[in-house]
């Protein structure tokens, strides 16, 4: 390789405008935060396997009817408001708009009835079973820490995603973003469906009260 | 179909069609694993099976709901083999001493 075509070739690399991954620079950013993000919860989720393999008296406390049926109703929503989503992205690509903020819109609404089933669930356990972060009338005093830490920062993520949800139909519905805004916003709410797929066996189906 | 109509066809992966089906597939496997949770099998075996459709499920969200399976090869290799070794390397750190710390238990 003679000196000019070495200068070619760096210089092509080096002048920018390429994108190797052709993808979105928004669009990698959004990817590269949901990698750190996983990593919290695989953390997270590792941290209180750990605690739960160690702990000889971890409580089974949930009964399969209420607590596992509401749970399963919450991954359900969960799963169709990814679904709407998906389809709002496809619409958005379409150019087709209105179906877009239609299908965003219902995906929020999956947001909202997911976060009011789990606060409820909330209320239950901390009113009538006297559960809380230190201390549960069933064994360890970490299964309260560990569930309401746990959902807490899933809850988090879910309302997080809502409101930013909300501004991405404004926007796109008033042409201020674009259909890869709407992308964008769409990985980050199944990445938060994702992260209920292992929440909702390690932490509720595990955790079946025994029969 | 006009051309402008095929032509975005190309440029926007997935149908309506594909995601509605890979929905159906998620509910399927939801309801497998509150299955299991109702047969209430021992711990290991419960763990592995629902681990194992946790995985599965990961896989169809990350394909198509996130169109990892319509993107280039080299935005997957970014994104799921280095999650995959880092979850991996913590679990390998940390797992065998929750192990012990359950056998040293005063009885």
């Amino acid at each position: 390789m003679n000196h000019t075509q070495a200068e070619t070739i760096a210089e092509v690399s080096w002048a920018g405008g390429r994108s190797p991954l052709a993808v979105d620079k928004k669009k990698l950013g959004m990817w590269l935060f949901l990698l750190s993000d996983s990593l919290t919860f695989s953390t997270l989720l590792i941290c209180y396997s750990y605690l739960r393999i160690a702990s000889p008296n971890w409580p089974r406390p949930f009964e399969f009817y209420p607590a596992i049926v509401k749970a399963t109703l919450m991954t359900i929503i969960l799963l169709t408001s990814s679904l709407t989503m998906v389809l709002g992205v496809h619409q958005a690509h379409k150019g087709n708009r209105g179906s877009a903020v239609k299908y965003i819109l219902l995906t929020m609404l999956g947001g909202i009835l997911f976060d009011i089933i789990h606060i409820s669930e909330w209320v239950n356990l901390i009113v009538h079973e006297h559960v809380t972060p230190f201390s549960n009338p069933w064994g360890s005093p970490l299964l309260g820490g560990s569930f309401f830490g746990f959902t807490g920062l899933h809850m988090l993520h879910v309302t997080i995603g809502v409101f930013y949800l909300g501004a991405i139909a404004w926007g796109f519905g008033k042409q201020k973003f674009s259909a890869v805004d709407v992308e964008v916003s769409g990985l980050y709410w199944h990445f938060v469906d994702l992260v209920w797929m292992f929440i909702f066996p390690l932490i509720y189906l595990i955790n079946v009260a025994p029969r | 179909m006009t051309t402008r109509e095929e032509a975005l066809e190309q440029h926007v992966p997935g149908t309506t069609k594909l995601f509605v089906w890979v929905w159906v597939a998620l509910v399927i496997m939801t309801g497998l694993e509150t299955l299991l949770a109702y047969e209430d099998f021992a711990l290991l075996l419960m763990l592995t099976l629902l681990m194992g459709l946790s995985v599965i499920k990961t896989g169809f969200i990350l394909s198509y709901f996130m169109h990892l399976r319509f993107e280039r090869m080299g935005l997957f290799l970014v994104v799921v083999p280095v999650l995959v070794a880092c979850i991996l390397v913590i679990m390998a750190f940390f797992y065998p001493d929750s192990f012990r710390l359950l056998h040293m238990q005063a009885r």
